[in-house]
């Protein structure tokens, strides 16, 4: 995966792929398990409350991928289960989806987790992920009153993202 | 991978479903249908007594619906009317092991036209 790119946002902006509503709701952590942005704009079901929520996600999320690098059939030499994986060791899921909702997920190599929860109909949104992580690298990363590993507070990134994700769906 | 791993991988799917439904946007979220990985795809049948199959293939496979329908018909007619058959121990049933493979076979060929 290419994360190393030009000074400019790149790569562009990929052709929509998704139909129908909008996204649902949006999370990225860091790698210590930090809720560092929560972005909702469809979601009419709360069943938690938002620290309990953030934690079910998060552990859902390490279970998934320590699931999954379990379950690999392409790779012979597996640990156990629960084993924390390193960001880009072992096989990664990228997306899931049940009847309701489809989560797709990014982890990048700094083990900044990218979810992005949209209507089940929605195709392969990985390209998706890797711009909305440069915005984040322009406009959060690069924000020199930024402190890594607190919650996003830049005005900017909001709305680039909100733009960005209305463009596609 | 052994059985005990198999154990603990079932109880950790189960896990990951009722989290996922907890999780879910909207009301209404019956199960993780598609999981999609780097290096495979897993699909995911339910069928309404709660047996869940799962079927581990290439990523991008397509059809794999209509296969897991075909096996959970599979284990219904060979599994659950067999009298020696119990519940809830590892299914050894010859005629099932054969007619899998078989269905296996005709959906590869029918696929890739190998």
């Amino acid at each position: 995966m290419q994360f190393f790119g030009g000074s400019e946002i790149s790569p562009s902006p990929p052709v929509p792929t998704a139909t129908g509503n909008n996204a649902h709701m949006m999370y990225v952590f860091n790698r210590n398990g930090v809720c560092l942005l929560y972005r909702e704009w469809n979601r009419p079901l709360h069943t938690l409350n938002p620290q309990q929520d953030h934690k079910l996600m998060f552990g859902l999320l390490f279970s998934l991928k320590s699931l999954t690098a379990k379950m690999d059939p392409t790779n012979a030499e597996k640990g156990n289960l629960g084993i924390p994986q390193l960001p880009g060791l072992g096989c990664s899921f990228h997306s899931f989806r049940t009847n309701t909702y489809k989560l797709s997920f990014m982890e990048t190599p700094s083990g900044i987790k990218f979810i992005l929860v949209t209507n089940p109909r929605t195709g392969d949104l990985r390209e998706t992920l890797k711009y909305i992580y440069n915005l984040y690298v322009e406009y959060v990363a690069k924000n020199p009153l930024y402190t890594p590993g607190t919650l996003i507070r830049c005005e900017l990134f909001n709305t680039a993202l909100d733009q960005y994700v209305r463009s596609i769906a | 991978m052994d059985t005990n791993d198999s154990l603990r991988v079932a109880s950790l799917w189960h896990l990951m479903h009722a989290i996922s439904q907890q999780l879910s946007p909207t009301t209404g979220c019956s199960e993780i249908e598609l999981l999609e990985a780097d290096t495979f795809d897993l699909h995911i049948f339910q069928s309404l007594t709660g047996t869940k199959l799962f079927v581990v293939c290439e990523p991008g496979t397509q059809h794999m619906e209509a296969l897991l329908k075909v096996i959970y018909e599979l284990y219904t007619d060979y599994v659950l009317n067999n009298p020696f058959y119990e519940t809830k121990i590892p299914i050894r049933c010859e005629l099932f092991d054969i007619n899998l493979t078989q269905a296996i076979q005709k959906d590869r060929v029918a696929l890739l036209g190998r």
